[in-house]
């Protein structure tokens, strides 16, 4: 078990460090000089309009939450997925009342505009 | 002969040798396992970085000539060394950190991005047990590491403190949350066929030619196919980076190597989408014979990443309404269909 789920950690550090190598040696052999203007936050050459930090319509909103439906059901169906030849043709109708049901909530979520762009 | 048929020989000797000396030493046995996995890791590191810069200059070749041009030809023998020029013109540019940003994010977010295309390949094989890791929980643990690139980009996009930075990050987590669906809901269909999960016996699954998952699951190839260049922002789907309206997306501010790794990363994801595009639908490693399976897995995979660049400059970009309207309405319900189909066809036959 160790061994098999470590080698995630190391990736993940292995991963972070090849990153890193590049902007040691970046830092040790780019100029350095900077001026206000240019780190300035870039908006086309005009002078920034105030901050990027502000609270903004995010649109998706409700496509977040069907996505989380979705998503959910989705680990449901990894494990019925594997079993399925063993499972037999009652849990493929079991599944698919399941799936119906999700379909039609799609179907309900359309119907009632969610799914506009609004 | 018997060893560029398979690597996995080589490696089995090289390790096995390592082992015994490791006993020699007399220190722990799993520490040895762990330093076997930080060298693999290293190689497949090398091995990407390699393929990368090779991708590179493919992409800007063939985008040459798709658009009548010539395309960078003086570095090297047809300009096969631009990509190591590029590099090092990346490192010593100034790398410049804008004032307002909230830097820890800021420079945290490449690493996201790219740790989390990298950790994806722990469980790719690449030949028959040519592979880091073979988890038998494989391509569930790939889709849902590579799925969380799209937190580093939201990371890029939101400490940036730059507007376009802003709307191309939060135009990635809605393109994300908009693709997974029929995405997973298409390898799905494949897995109910297959019976597994580990992407070997997935591979194993299509020995012959017309038991690869493209013939019995064309639908799902498609679902897969443009979902999947919609999950690592490719055109015709690069709209958190579109460069007319975004100037860059999400990685407006960074520049020098910062941009480069994150430039590495979006390869990266190619390369991992175009390996489980063959795994899962192309048959993986089996071929017709004369060549080793590896080099099976790799022509499959550079004509898969061929078809990537051929959309660039084929398909215009999506607006973003036109592009949720296609993840939702279209290629979920079908795929959601592909698998009622693909469930009563099991048990007709």
């Amino acid at each position: 078990m160790f061994n098999i789920y470590s080698s995630i950690f190391i990736f993940a550090a292995l991963g972070a460090v090849f990153v890193v190598a590049p902007f040691v040696i970046s830092w040790l052999i780019a100029p350095r000089n900077p001026s206000q203007r240019k780190s300035s936050t870039y908006e086309c050459g005009e002078a920034p309009v105030g901050s990027a930090w502000i609270q903004y319509n995010v649109r998706y909103y409700i496509f977040a939450l069907i996505f989380l439906i979705f998503d959910v059901e989705v680990i449901f169906l990894f494990p019925w997925a594997v079993t399925l030849r063993s499972l037999g043709v009652l849990g493929l109708i079991e599944m698919f009342i399941f799936l119906a049901i999700l379909a039609l909530g799609l179907v309900y979520a359309w119907k009632k505009g969610a799914l506009e762009w609004l | 002969m018997k060893y560029i048929y398979d690597i996995r020989l080589i490696f089995d000797f090289v390790f096995s040798l390592g082992a015994r000396l490791w006993e020699l030493t007399g220190l722990p046995l799993w520490l040895y396992s762990q330093i076997k996995i930080v060298v693999i890791g290293s190689i497949l590191l090398g091995v990407i970085s390699l393929a990368v810069m090779f991708l590179i200059w493919l992409e800007r070749r063939l985008s040459a000539h798709f658009q009548s041009r010539i395309g960078p030809n003086r570095v090297g023998w047809q300009g096969s060394l631009q990509a190591v020029a590029d590099i090092v013109k990346l490192l010593a540019k100034e790398n410049i950190t804008p004032a307002n940003a909230d830097v820890v994010v800021y420079l945290l977010a490449p690493m996201v991005v790219f740790a989390a295309a990298f950790m994806a390949y722990i469980a790719l094989p690449v030949a028959p047990r040519l592979v880091v890791n073979n988890f038998s929980l494989g391509i569930l643990y790939i889709l849902s590491i590579s799925s969380l690139g799209v937190i580093g980009i939201l990371m890029a996009g939101w400490s940036s403190n730059n507007k376009y930075s802003l709307i191309g990050g939060m135009r990635s987590a809605a393109q994300m949350i908009s693709y997974e669906i029929p995405l997973v809901l298409a390898v799905l269909s494949v897995i109910m066929m297959a019976g597994s999960l580990n992407l070997s016996e997935i591979v194993a699954s299509q020995k012959n030619f017309f038991d690869w998952h493209i013939f019995r699951q064309p639908l799902a190839f498609l679902i897969y196919f443009v979902a999947a260049t919609a999950e690592i922002n490719r055109l015709p789907f690069d709209i958190p980076e579109a460069e007319s309206e975004l100037t860059a997306g999400f990685h407006t501010e960074y520049s020098g190597i910062r941009f480069g790794i994150f430039f590495l990363a979006e390869f990266a994801n190619m390369m991992i989408v175009a390996s489980i595009v063959t795994s899962l639908f192309l048959g993986g490693w089996h071929g017709f014979g004369f060549l080793p399976p590896i080099a099976w897995f790799l022509i499959k995979d550079a004509f898969t990443i061929f078809t990537l660049i051929w959309f660039r400059w084929t398909f215009p970009r999506f607006r973003m309404d036109q592009l949720m309207n296609l993840g939702w309405k279209i290629l979920t319900p079908l795929a959601l269909l592909n698998i009622f189909v693909t469930g009563i066809r099991m048990f007709i036959k």
